[in-house]
């Protein structure tokens, strides 16, 4: 059974139509990348599948793990395993990062009917995934992203995304605003959570990130709709012709 | 002027210590002053965001003791060190002022009047001035309970003293008039947690005054949750000698109206204050916050920090007015409030208020008021947070950082759980 299944997705911002039939279906421990020009769709598709509200469906179907995505709450598809890395980390001072990352792991079992972990439970899994991740524990310590660089935010959401475990993982632009070693870290750092059993929809701009994770397949987006899908090489054809090329193409 | 029947049935005579010149020509004027300036109205500038006609609508009549009333446990563990009032009336019974240190003077005012009456000439009267200050002057007229503590010089007084008001109103709606007079030595110190709670329709009219004598340090906390039939109204006049030092931190939570206002003199050089609070409304009271601040000394610093949080059709004011007089260089003072608005129909008037008559100063004001960031809710229900527990979450860092500035660990902690169980009630 399909992870997600995509079909005829229309979605509105602010009454304007951006996105105009998406299909898209991907199988268990498959990735997928997304990749398209500026303002065409991309961050709505990854908003909408983790249910921002101000984001409308105006038609179109999303099954994940043959449930219907659209009927969930955000905090319901956190709890059935989505996981939306954000393009934008939101600073939230006055939260401690520990403090939140041990909520919403017991959020998410409470929502599974497991028992909650307690403080010895959650920082050992805490600090194996720091020591995984090559994060430096201090991070933690601080409020959630507040005053974080662009290149720590990227891996606190490599770090929630380890310590959450979620069964389809969704990446808005994670390598944007990076430099080459913070590509690097964040790269190894999704290779490593990389499973049979865990699907990655990765949305990105630029081919650099899919030097280091290969994609199963490769989907451009422009305009609100899926225009070409393939395999790899697809990725490096656009890196050559540039988007333009493809959208006249099709 | 509409004085609400508040003077009826005054007797001055039959007060406390009534006999005494001093006192009697006080209390007159307080009587003088009220019968002259009635309630305020919304044309009075102090007054113009506080209605009182629901204050007006009904008489008030002079509280009986109210004893049986049920005491919350002390806010904080260990040795209990409290002053308990029930309906404005002292309960020894059930107050506990011993060991609170060498020279340490406790007394309910009705005593203190008999036993040392020169103290609270030098100072009562003197620091709550009575021109213009409606509830003041009233509070004067009728001044008769409340509590005197006087640490000597270079005494500092063991752990806090807490003061429990406990209101228990009937059918009739009681008024009182609580006074308390706090008077600290040279270098001397003290922690003081006033608290007030009840149930029923009612209006406490309280006034506080403190003496800080050179280098002296008063720590102020003030928990206010009453019933949402209470008027609560307060005055705090505060005077500082030269590098003597006055924190308050006022946690407003409940009633029809509560208006706490705190002021201060800077009025020698380095004399310094920290003024901050929280204030918390649901349901239709309404919650002020008038603080004054007058630098009349060089070398003076003031801050004051407020954040409130406002649900249903609460409604918050807040009035900062901060004045540094001519010759009060190098003043260095800052105020900021901050609004967080959980419903639509809640609603916040700021006015802060800066008169500046020195060249040499460092003077600053901010004021925010707006909703929970929609982004950081979102991201936090992303993770699987449900919604409750992340706007939790928000609301409890949005106030954190006012809770922050406290000095007592043990005040804070306690501060910081009555505000989460307040917290736990916001809807949806």
């Amino acid at each position: 059974m399909s992870v997600l299944s995509i079909r005829n997705l229309h979605a509105e911002v602010e009454g304007e139509a951006i996105l105009k039939g998406i299909d898209l279906e991907i199988l268990p421990g498959e990735i997928h990348a997304v990749m398209g020009p500026n303002g065409s769709g991309k961050s709505t598709l990854a908003h909408v599948l983790a249910g921002r509200e101000d984001y409308v469906v105006t038609c179109g179907q999303v099954l994940y793990r043959g449930q219907d995505l659209l009927a969930m709450a955000a905090e319901e598809r956190a709890q059935a395993g989505l996981f939306l890395a954000f393009q934008y980390p939101v600073e939230i001072p006055g939260v401690a990062t520990a403090t939140f990352l041990k909520q919403a792991m017991n959020a998410q079992r409470k929502a599974r009917g497991l028992k909650p972990l307690d403080a010895f439970e959650f920082k050992a899994i805490m600090d194996r995934c720091l020591d995984e991740l090559s994060i430096a524990g201090d991070m933690v310590r601080r409020a959630l992203n507040a005053g974080f660089s662009g290149g720590e935010k990227k891996r606190m959401e490599m770090l929630q995304m380890a310590l959450l475990e979620p069964e389809l993982a969704v990446l808005d632009e994670t390598d944007s605003g990076l430099d080459i070693d913070a590509l690097k870290l964040v790269a190894a750092g999704l290779e490593r959570l990389r499973s049979p059993t865990r699907s990655m929809l990765v949305i990105t701009h630029y081919q650099r990130l899919l030097n280091h994770i290969v994609p199963d397949r490769v989907h451009v987006l422009a305009a609100g709709r899926i225009l070409r899908s393939g395999d790899r090489t697809l990725a490096l054809e656009l890196e050559e012709k540039g988007y333009a090329d493809i959208a006249t193409a099709a | 002027m509409d004085d609400a029947g508040l003077l009826q049935d005054y007797d001055p005579a039959a007060l406390p210590g009534a006999g005494s010149g001093w006192l009697d020509g006080l209390r007159a004027e307080g009587a003088r002053r009220f019968a002259g300036l009635g309630l305020p109205g919304r044309r009075v500038e102090e007054w113009r965001y506080t209605d009182l006609g629901a204050l007006s609508a009904h008489p008030f009549v002079p509280a009986t003791d109210g004893h049986g009333a049920v005491l919350p446990p002390p806010c904080l563990a260990g040795p209990v060190r409290r002053a308990v009032f029930v309906n404005g009336h002292f309960d020894a019974a059930r107050s506990h002022l011993c060991g609170l240190g060498e020279g340490i003077v406790v007394l309910p005012l009705a005593e203190a009047l008999a036993r040392i009456p020169r103290l609270l000439e030098a100072h009562m009267g003197r620091i709550a001035a009575l021109a213009r200050k409606h509830f003041v002057a009233l509070n004067t007229a009728w001044l008769a309970e409340g509590l005197v503590l006087w640490v000597p010089d270079g005494a500092v007084l063991e752990g806090a003293l807490e003061l429990l008001f406990v209101a228990a109103a009937g059918d009739r709606r009681p008024v009182w008039h609580p006074r308390n007079l706090v008077v600290l030595g040279r270098d001397a110190a003290a922690t003081v947690i006033e608290r007030h709670v009840g149930r029923g329709a009612y209006l406490a009219n309280g006034v506080t005054e403190v003496a800080l004598a050179p280098g002296a340090r008063l720590a102020h906390y003030k928990l206010q949750d009453e019933a949402e039939g209470a008027f609560h109204i307060a005055a705090t006049e505060v005077r500082a000698e030269a590098g003597a030092g006055y924190e308050n931190f006022s946690l407003m939570a409940g009633g029809a109206l509560a208006r706490n206002r705190i002021a201060v003199e800077l009025a020698a050089p380095g004399a310094n204050c920290r003024l901050n609070g929280i204030y918390l409304g649901r349901g239709a009271g309404q919650l002020d916050t008038d603080i004054a601040i007058d630098h009349a000394a060089p070398d003076g610093r003031s801050d004051a920090f407020y954040k409130g949080v406002l649900d249903g059709r609460a409604k918050g004011v807040f009035q900062g007015r901060i004045v540094v007089h001519k010759g009060a260089q190098k003043t260095r003072a800052h105020q900021s409030n901050k609004a967080l608005l959980l419903s639509e129909r809640a609603e916040i008037d700021a006015k802060p208020e800066l008169e500046i008559y020195a060249d040499d100063v460092q003077c600053g004001h901010g004021a925010t008021a707006g909703a929970l960031d929609d982004d950081a809710l979102f991201y936090l229900r992303a993770r699987g947070l449900p919604e409750g527990e992340a706007r939790g979450l928000l609301i409890d860092a949005f106030i954190d950082d006012a809770l922050a500035t406290m000095a007592d660990d043990g005040v804070r902690a306690a501060f910081r759980r009555f505000a989460t169980g307040w917290r736990q009630g916001t809807g949806p």
